[in-house]
């Protein structure tokens, strides 16, 4: 067998190997990287409208969700100081893009799975436009659940009681958190065996931190301790917040708890820190993953 | 320098029972232009030696350059000139065969115009007309193989790494795909290749490594190889197994080497020289001595051979030596 002598190198690849993430791509590779993103996220997209079942079960469950939540529990759930349909919806609209989300997560475990991820990191793309195509693709379907789901609501009784700027910020700020939630689920993704976890974890998981939330009934309804988890619950931040931005609230208290309190503030924070904490550790992982 | 150069590569993974060596201090060396294949069971770190090159996976020690790149400080650099191909078909499902292909063209950075020239080139040149057009799901394994192959050649790569590019084919598929990896060596591509059957290295390669257990155990041409091994082996089965040491001894007297008699105690079978005139001695022995015989045949050395005599032990993987079997007949 040959040993061959290390004639030729460069002086540079005898430094030590560094281990430390590539620092962030220089603006000269911006053009890159919004292509190469776009690339992701067409490829994606297009996976769904070949998919029939996946695209009807996006459409439908949120239809589902709204009719089901205020003609059925409408009746019977009462909220001091406003109708329950009224209440209700910015819930149920929250609580369908956090799910929406989690398609992030269950999408790159797959990609994993089939191998096509390996495909991917072999090419010379920006290291970050498989996460970006794949959170991109989350957002466009949780803009059309909310379109959906408004449509729906307005359907049934629901109005937007303020101006139609802050009807704007309300989606945007449901968008935004979802889609800085994406990136968490993303990095689980990538962190599990198979695609099947994540959809039973998501649901172990987002279950209780959608229902024990302001969501479908109010926080002081609950038994102490819950009505505390409720009250620091960011679901319950999100909630409050889009309520107030639709104008939902009517003369409904806020309890007197400083997420509560500062609902807008409080979400504006929360979705910064996700993708602050979650953009770089997702782009790292992504560069050492491969599968099986 | 040769265009791929692999030192020391180690890899270890930690499991429960204490780490794993999946490499163990790999050399590797394939000089531009040229076929190499990695020849070894399941497991022995052939996948392995590919991930790292392929800039996938990076090495607990070692280093390893392609082209005068290390790929370790500069995978992006390395990306540029490399196609891959895995083990498992790296197809997007629900995108069409020119979807798939034109969209490793715009990962590449071809341009629109460039990128759907290159796909449907590609397309015609694999014979993949007819499926170019409808989602991958609905193909066949071997369509499958075609595609993922094609997208590893969207960007003219130097070097061409192809991991089990056969596995889990029918026969058909299997010629038809080596048919295409022969057309692609042809025009210079350096090509580094793993695979558990010597067939197919002896079939692609110029030159085979064998490894087992993370590291490199012999190397040399397929002829060099075979010398090592021997050539055909004569095997003959028995209708009774009480004959099996009268059998033996007829088999060692035209053979070259020790007869090993089966498991089963009633086949046993031989290296020879000059395979069918030694098929010939040893049926007219048999025959004068009157033992009966259910079944004699030649076969060519498998991988488990290969194994047999550098390491002493076989294989284990029994999928694999079913398979050796079907592919020799």
């Amino acid at each position: 067998m040959s040993v061959i002598a290390p004639e030729g190198r460069q002086p540079e690849n005898q430094q030590p190997r560094s281990h430390r993430p590539a620092p962030l791509e220089p603006p000269a590779d911006l053009a890159m990287w919004f292509s190469d993103g776009w690339t992701v996220t067409k490829r994606n997209l297009t996976k769904l409208k070949r998919s029939p079942d996946m695209l009807v079960f996006a459409i439908l469950q949120p239809i589902m969700f709204v009719l089901l939540f205020s003609q059925i529990y409408g009746g019977s759930i009462q909220v001091e100081g406003s109708n329950y349909t009224q209440y209700l919806m910015a819930g149920i609209f929250a609580q369908t893009v956090i799910f929406g989300s989690t398609f992030s997560g269950s999408a790159m475990a797959q990609d994993l799975k089939d191998g096509i991820i390996d495909r991917f990191r072999t090419l010379p793309m920006s290291s970050s436009a498989v996460l970006v195509g794949r959170t991109n693709s989350d957002l466009v379907l949780n803009t059309l659940s909310v379109i959906i789901m408004m449509g729906t609501g307005l359907l049934v009784g629901w109005r937007v009681n303020t101006s139609v700027g802050s009807a704007l910020a309300g989606i945007g700020l449901l968008l935004l958190f979802s889609y800085s939630f994406s990136w968490v689920m993303a990095l689980l993704g990538m962190s599990v065996k198979s695609p099947e976890v994540i959809n039973n974890a998501s649901f172990m998981i987002l279950f209780p931190f959608t229902f024990i939330s302001n969501a479908f009934v109010q926080a002081q309804n609950l038994p102490g301790p819950l009505e505390t988890f409720a009250n620091w619950n960011p679901v319950s931040a999100l909630v409050q917040a889009v309520r107030e931005l639709f104008g939902n609230t009517g003369t409904v208290p806020v309890p007197d708890a400083w997420p509560m309190q500062n609902a807008l503030l409080t979400v504006l924070i929360g979705a910064t820190l996700m993708l602050v904490v979650f953009v770089p550790l997702c782009v790292r992982k992504f560069a050492s993953i491969s599968s099986r | 320098m040769a265009i791929i150069e692999a030192e020391r590569l180690k890899k270890t993974y930690p499991s429960k029972s204490g780490p794993v060596h999946a490499l163990d201090g790999m050399d590797l060396s394939v000089p531009q232009g040229t076929v190499k294949a990695l020849l070894g069971p399941n497991g022995a770190g052939k996948t392995t030696v590919v991930k790292i090159l392929t800039t996938l996976i990076q090495p607990t020690a070692g280093t390893a350059h392609i082209n005068g790149i290390d790929v370790l400080r500069d995978p992006k650099a390395a990306r540029r000139i490399i196609g891959v191909s895995g083990q498992y078909s790296a197809v997007d499902e629900n995108l069409t065969g020119f979807e798939n292909l034109e969209m490793v063209g715009r990962l590449y950075h071809l341009g629109a115009r460039e990128s759907k020239r290159r796909a449907q080139e590609l397309i015609d040149q694999f014979e993949l007309t007819e499926a170019g057009n409808r989602p991958v799901k609905g193909f066949s394994g071997g369509m499958r193989r075609r595609i993922d192959l094609a997208g590893a050649l969207v960007n003219h790569p130097k070097i061409l790494f192809l991991d089990e590019p056969t596995t889990g084919l029918d026969p058909r598929s299997r010629l038809s795909l080596w048919g295409i990896i022969k057309d692609l060596v042809r025009d210079g591509t350096t090509l580094l290749l793993t695979t558990q059957y010597l067939e197919e290295a002896d079939q692609l390669s110029d030159d085979i490594a064998v490894i087992d257990g993370g590291r490199t155990i012999a190397e040399g041409t397929a002829d060099q190889l075979k010398a090592q091994i021997g050539g055909h082996r004569a095997v003959v089965s028995l209708v009774d197994a009480s004959d099996a040491a009268a059998a033996r001894q007829i088999l060692g007297r035209h053979g070259d080497g020790e007869p090993v008699i089966g498991d089963d105690g009633r086949s046993i079978e031989v290296a020879v020289i000059d395979g069918p005139r030694a098929l010939q001695y040893i049926l007219s022995d048999l025959g004068e001595s009157g033992i009966d015989l259910h079944d004699a045949c030649m076969r060519r050395p498998s991988l488990d051979d290969v194994f047999l005599t550098l390491t002493g032990r076989r294989t284990e993987d029994t999928d694999e030596t079913a398979h050796q079997k079907e592919a020799a007949a």
